[in-house]
């Protein structure tokens, strides 16, 4: 018996996800008395995990797990949570994770529970919390298989450090080709961007940027910060910003350390979709904008005026802290 | 083309979340209900299936007789007929069998759900469904092509979009992209009037084991009250966010 993550991969380097999703794994396993395997696909560097409590990896390589592919990834992983005996199946809450946990968790037989916040609050019967009701509310949910998937919410766990020596084996999964019945034919990602998934301080704007000419203001903060870039709803929709940085409830969830929301007035539905993130300061011209019940930090001033300042003192900060 | 879109009765975006009976039961008093929003994008993804390539659209739900004017407001929006599961949805392994046997049973070429419901937020019924019937699934889908039994379909990835190809039979989860929020349709007078006399069909459930169990409910903890800094004193926000929550 084990616990099994996979952890995941980008150009052959791990994500940041699979650090926390490690150190989830190390407390989850403490408690059962059990040890740590982690799964990788198509990366070779895989010693960074042993600082996180994983004890062994599994080790896939497979040039036709190239480009990533919900159906063959799942099948790879099924057979290793086989082949291992595992009983809990963690995966982060990465778009790519999100597809491949419901088919896991059939391959598999096992109950599945996504947007997991907490360690599990009892081992018998088997209880995590989670979020619902778009952040809004906590559900806590048991899972009365034998075998259980749990997919953890990004940020909810942290990353602790815990070395172990760590073993390796390589691992050829028996793939067929119905596993490759979805073919990727192009994938379209701006280079050299924070992805909104992968931050740890997102910049968001609103209607009270005033207009897409001047988003450089959002830009010029988010990279002083090394943060990515998302919008609200409204501008999205009239087409200030493509739809892939609009957060909120129908868009994009963002659970990240510091969400920084400028001139968003905070509808309900857009608090919804942040409502994870740990610290929020929010900037608006309105002081009764709904988004100051929610926030942390709250400046009333214009956009226009306070963030370019803004800017500039953090760049004078940096520049002294680091 | 035969297209079944599933619908999930879900409390409007902007409702009042609160719990009964001892935190174990969502208090539905004075809820309005909708079509799940992201279902509601692929419905009218259908829609245009319909009216383009000749798509026959079926709409189906599993749950109470208090989700069926759910279900007619979809009939009213454009869909053929509806089909109603009758039982309570008690997990998204439940949701997910009864769906594939209305699959089954109806020999549907391309299955549309939302990418996950604004309620519970499981995001689990599409693949669920899929993996049941062995059919090809792509998540968070931003636009479909069909052509034939071809089909081009883009999804939604961390920092940007991917272009897939795949063959029907197929089943998506949808979300906002897969239609714009203005290509949204308003039932008008001609199809609330025409809805009442669609077919909406109810079919009794198959046996299922529930894998999961939503036990109790919370609400998150009330918040401390905002910091408010004067826009002429941001050295003492970048003070704030550096000692104080340390996040810069």
């Amino acid at each position: 018996m084990s616990i099994l993550l996979y952890a995941e991969s980008a150009e052959g380097k791990l994500k940041k996800v699979a650090f926390e999703l490690s150190s989830y794994a190390k407390k989850v396993a403490e408690t059962l008395g059990t040890t740590v395997t982690a799964v990788t696909i198509n990366c070779n560097n895989n010693a960074e995990l042993s600082k996180y409590g994983t004890d062994k990896v599994v080790k896939i390589i497979n040039p036709s797990l190239n480009d990533f592919n919900a159906k063959a990834y799942a099948d790879a992983i099924k057979q290793v949570a086989q082949k291992e005996n595992s009983q809990v199946i963690l995966l982060s809450s990465t778009t790519d994770s999100l597809y491949l946990a419901p088919l896991v968790s059939v391959a598999l037989q096992a109950g599945y529970a996504s947007n997991v916040v907490s360690l599990p609050l009892a081992i018998n019967p088997f209880q995590v919390k989670r979020t619902a009701f778009s952040n809004k509310a906590f559900n806590i949910t048991e899972i009365n298989t034998e075998v259980k998937v749990l997919s953890i919410s990004k940020n909810s766990f942290g990353i602790v450090e815990n070395n172990t020596s760590l073993t390796e084996e390589d691992f050829t999964p028996n793939l067929n080709q119905e596993d490759f019945a979805v073919k990727t034919e192009a994938v379209e990602k701006a280079t050299g961007k924070v992805t909104i998934a992968d931050a740890d301080i997102v910049v968001s704007g609103g209607r009270g940027m005033k207009g897409p000419e001047n988003w450089h203001i959002i830009e010029d903060l988010a990279n002083t910060l090394g943060a990515a870039t998302a919008c609200s709803k409204p501008v999205s929709d009239i087409g200030w910003r493509p739809h892939s940085e609009h957060v909120g409830q129908t868009g994009k969830p963002v659970a990240s350390n510091l969400y920084i929301a400028v001139g968003i007035s905070g509808a309900i539905q857009h608090i919804a979709g942040i409502n994870s993130s740990k610290v929020k300061v929010v900037i608006n011209t309105d002081p009764e904008a709904p988004f100051f019940k929610v926030a942390d930090y709250g400046i009333v001033g214009d956009a226009l005026e306070v963030v370019p300042q803004l800017t500039e003192k953090l760049k004078a900060f940096k520049a002294q802290n680091h | 083309m035969k297209i079944l879109v599933c619908i999930s009765h879900v409390p409007d975006t902007t409702s009042k979340i609160n719990f009964v009976n001892g935190d174990s039961e969502f208090d539905t008093n004075g809820v309005q209900y909708v079509i799940n929003p992201n279902d509601e994008f692929g419905l009218t993804r259908a829609i245009w299936f319909q009216e383009q390539q000749g798509a026959k659209i079926t709409v189906v739900n599993v749950g109470g007789v208090d989700t069926e004017p759910t279900l007619r407001k979809a009939l009213a929006i454009g869909a053929d007929d509806a089909i109603r599961v009758n039982a309570n949805p008690t997990d998204g392994f439940f949701v997910a069998k009864q769906l594939a046997e209305v699959v089954k049973n109806g020999n549907y070429d391309l299955v549309i759900c939302g990418k996950e419901s604004l309620d519970y937020n499981g995001g689990m019924v599409p693949g669920m469904l899929a993996a049941l019937l062995n059919y090809n699934f792509v998540n968070a889908v931003t636009d479909i092509k069909v052509e034939g039994d071809q089909t081009k379909v883009a999804r939604d990835i961390d920092g940007g979009k991917e272009i897939v190809a795949t063959a029907l039979p197929l089943v998506i989860g949808g979300q906002k992209g897969i239609v714009e929020e203005k290509d949204l349709r308003i039932p008008n007078m001609r199809g609330i009037m025409t809805a009442r006399t669609k077919p909406l069909s109810v079919v009794e459930p198959v046996d299922a084991t529930q894998t999961t169990q939503a036990v109790k409910f919370e609400k998150p903890a009330p918040k401390s009250a905002v910091k408010m800094i004067s826009a002429d004193n941001l050295d003492e926000l970048i003070s704030l966010l550096h000692n104080e929550a340390k996040v810069i």
